[in-house]
């Protein structure tokens, strides 16, 4: 193919320079995509620890630990800082950016300034919210509902509400980037159906971010307008519409769901190619599916507020909405279920995250039909049954998406392998502990205990005691991988360009890749996953 | 441990769950047995057949529809139910809430009132009118299946029947502030004999006497009493009935309808008559338009003086 062969390895993009500055000023999204991973690191841990004192609190059902003030900035703080400055960005910004152009042999995104400036907007965000933090912290829940929010709580609300308003940004600016990469710096060959699911992902992603985060952006500022000046748009004593409030907040936060989950859905089909060594079954459904979630994604919010004072036709039709967008869900397990039939199959940790996520995908995703049915939810909404889907979509999916994918591409971003036996054993450990934690929240969900209780009935004590078990076993799990991985940046062996033999773009070059990704552009000539022939 | 179904709702509700659960657990065992029989059957190092599948257009167009069929029925079935707890039957006796950080008050048509409680009879419909004098509220009866936020400066309604005497539990379902978790209260579901007795024994000056005289003391007969001079709306047979508005379009008057006539008159007109009512807001709490609500609803019938 290549008719130069180069005399000596290119210096990878590691190597590109040691100081901060080097690191602080780059345009490589590969960089960019290890400062992301530095931040939303320090802020999982952070928003852990919130989620620690909360099952703490949770041990005993009197309010005994921490004052009732205090467990609500807890659990505020928690959803905060795990949605938007953990979740939203984890497998766009830190995958996304690292992937995305290796896997379609581009030389970087469409425009690093760009990207650079995402991470520091990510930067500004995430400062805004510590601050908030350090000055006392907002007890208004993730959610912001008016007019509580608006001229009812005496806690920082404007800081918090800055800080999530400056991080929307980051993550607008991020799908920008994606959506002009990958329509305009695809490699020779590279068809949109030779795309990657990964990449596709990553497009349908991008699209949801550019639409619904500037409707994130608008409400916020309006709970400035009101909670500042008075301008009366949700309170009703200011002549204001409280539920106005919902139907913008969950226009933009149920697509952030899916913002959530799709980026999973592509790492994942990735990792269960490459473990069964096989094509994906029904690539078009696949890609179909992609698109048909991101689509209706933005036609379902109402299905948060059935109860909430919405009329009985708007849940009727929320709700059959709702229905729907799960049949793009069941098409992506099956698919994933049957890529394994006469698969070549090794069970290395990255493949054991992603058996992971279909089974914890599948929990979260059939219990939302109760929420969607609307005369189920009417009970279960508000309580913990929904506090237990929405982890196993967000943990047990998204969570567990990232970290198999953190674990497959590892040896790609740092050059070195970890170890396997630990990997696999915190993989499995995780899987158990999860359960452990957010199983018990289904049946004390349907038993009755609301959300966001600082105190509860004794009644509900054995399962509350069960799920903070189960939560001390999470944190393990958690810890571990940071210890493995931080290890094996300075003893692990090193990797080969492609330690996996697998297929991609992104294995054809070597590890850590050259700060310009490809010596050569690479022509593509085949759909990817071609395992065998 | 398990939840007691306390109302009509609670065993169609548990109905419907039951099935959908039924149905999810063997959607979830057929789908982790294939995947584990493939996991070993297909583990690298076995012997077994591995010709290349081809991806078949049949097989996902019925793993696409079978679902999909499946969820419309499981919706048709919620919906069925979802009409019912949304409609409450002409006979349904009125109790008025209002929610505040962090209780809940309750006013009977009698005149009782309660703090964190609600008596309400075996048999009866009830329907709950409720409103908040604060924040967004839920008022949420796990042994009923029956939860709606409550709302500021708002009506919203929740109707059930209880079908067992006991004592359930009430629950602020919305977070509301620091106190959300105290927010809790009780339902006391009594036999019809013992509810009268309760009745009687708690009786205070009837809600809409309440009304009646509020509606002297606020000065709203200067206008609003056929007698007067001002060309104000006859409130006579009012409630139940479609007002025709200024802006030409019409309005059923409900308990929405009489309480933002009140608070904000000015939001809808009725045609015919200038836009001169004084507005009630921030001189009026929850409760006492909820007296007057109540006197309103009875003005032109014969119940209207009572006592």
């Amino acid at each position: 193919m290549s008719t130069v062969e180069l005399a000596s390895p290119a210096r990878s993009y590691l190597e590109e320079g040691y100081g901060l500055r080097s690191w602080l000023t780059t345009h490589d999204h590969k960089r960019i995509a290890v400062l992301y991973g530095i931040g939303i690191t320090f802020f999982f841990f952070l928003g852990g620890l919130a989620a620690a004192l909360i099952r703490w609190e949770l041990v005993t059902p009197a309010g005994d630990l921490v004052s009732a003030e205090t467990y609500n900035k807890a659990f505020t703080f928690h959803g905060v800082v795990m949605v938007w400055f953990f979740l939203i960005p984890s497998i766009p910004a830190t995958l996304g950016n690292f992937l995305l152009p290796l896997m379609i042999g581009a030389r970087d995104v469409a425009f690093p300034r760009l990207n650079l400036f995402s991470w520091y907007l990510y930067v500004v965000g995430g400062i805004f919210t510590l601050g908030c933090l350090l000055l006392g912290g907002v007890d208004t829940g993730w959610t912001f509902y008016t007019p509580f929010s608006t001229m009812f709580s005496n806690s920082h609300v404007l800081m918090a509400v800055v800080g999530v308003f400056i991080v929307g940004f980051s993550s607008i600016f991020t799908g920008l980037n994606f959506i002009v990469t990958v329509h305009t710096m695809r490699a020779p060959g590279m068809t949109w159906m030779r795309l990657p699911l990964f990449v596709w992902s990553m497009y349908a992603v991008a699209l949801v971010m550019i639409l619904a985060t500037p409707v994130l952006a608008m409400t916020l500022s309006l709970i400035g307008l009101e909670r500042l000046f008075g301008v009366g748009i949700f309170d009703p004593a200011l002549g204001g519409d409280p539920v106005l409030f919902q139907h913008f907040f969950w226009f933009y936060s149920h697509p952030a769901v899916y913002i959530m989950i799709l980026p999973a859905m592509g790492v994942v089909s990735e990792l269960i190619t490459h473990g069964a060594r096989r094509r994906i079954f029904g690539y078009r459904f696949m890609v179909y599916a992609i698109i048909g979630i991101a689509v209706v994604g933005f036609l379902v919010w109402g299905h948060h507020m059935f109860v909430a004072g919405q009329s009985m036709y708007a849940s009727i039709v929320f709700s059959i909405l709702s229905f729907i967008i799960a049949v793009p869900s069941a098409i992506k397990v099956f698919n994933w279920t049957a890529t394994l039939y006469k698969g070549d199959i090794s069970f290395d940790a990255p493949m054991l995250y992603a058996l992971g996520f279909v089974g914890l995908f599948m929990l979260g995703g059939l219990t939302g039909l109760f929420l969607a049915a609307t005369a189920l939810d009417v009970n279960l909404t508000d309580t913990y049954f929904v506090v237990a889907h929405f982890h196993y979509i967000m943990v047990g999916g998204a969570v567990m998406a990232y970290l198999g994918g953190i674990h497959y591409w590892w040896p790609k971003i740092t050059g070195r392998l970890y170890s396997e036996a630990w990997a696999r054993f915190a993989a499995i450990l995780m899987f158990f502990g999860f359960n452990l934690t957010f199983f018990p929240q289904y049946i004390l969900g349907w038993e009755g205990m609301p959300r966001r209780y600082h105190e509860y009935l004794p009644q509900f004590q054995v399962w509350n005691v069960l799920s903070s078990a189960g939560a001390t076993i999470l944190g393990v799990a958690y810890v571990l991988p940071l210890v493995y991985l931080a290890w094996s940046l300075r003893y692990g062996a090193r990797a080969g360009a492609n330690p996996w033999d697998a297929t991609g773009l992104e294995w054809q070059t070597s590890s850590p890749p050259p700060p310009h990704n490809f010596e050569q552009v690479p022509v593509v000539h085949e759909g990817p996953y071609a395992y065998r022939r | 441990m398990t939840l007691p179904q306390a109302s009509s709702f609670a065993p169609n509700v548990d109905h419907l769950f039951d099935t959908l659960l039924a149905l999810c657990t063997l959607v979830v065992v057929g789908v982790f047995t294939v995947m584990i029989v493939f996991c070993v059957k297909y583990r690298r190092g076995t012997s077994a057949e591995r010709t290349p599948a081809r991806s078949h257009l049949g097989v996902e167009l019925t793993w696409t529809l079978v679902p999909f069929v499946l969820f419309m029925g499981i919706f048709g079935w919620s919906v069925h139910l979802w009409i019912r707890l949304r409609t409450p039957p002409k006979d349904a006796q009125p109790i008025y809430v209002v929610a505040k950080q962090w209780m809940w008050k309750v006013q009977h048509p009698g005149g009782q009132r309660e703090i964190d409680q609600l008596h309400v009879p075996v048999g009866q419909p009830i329907r709950l009118v409720m409103t908040s004098q604060d924040v967004i509220h839920s008022f949420y009866v796990p042994a009923f299946r029956v939860k709606q936020d409550v709302l500021p400066d708002r009506y919203t309604e929740l109707w059930f029947t209880a079908t067992q005497a006991g004592t359930y539990h009430l629950f602020c379902a919305e977070f509301c502030g620091t106190d959300h978790s105290r927010m809790r209260g009780e339902v006391v579901v009594m036999a019809p004999a013992d509810y009268a007795r309760w009745l009687q024994a708690h009786a205070g000056i009837g809600l809409a006497a309440q009304g009646a005289a509020l509606f002297r003391r606020l000065g709203c007969s200067g206008c609003h009493d056929p007698q007067s001079g001002v060309h104000a709306p006859s409130l006579e047979n009012l409630y139940g009935s479609t007002v025709p508005l200024s802006d030409g379009s019409q309005v059923l008057a409900d308990e929405r309808y009489l309480h933002d006539s009140i608070l904000l008159p000015k939001k809808q007109v009725a045609a015919g008559y200038a836009p001169i009512m004084p507005s009630f807001e921030g001189r009026l709490g929850e409760e006492d338009v909820l007296a007057l609500v109540a006197y309103l609803k009875t003005r032109g019938t014969q119940t209207e003086k009572p006592e």
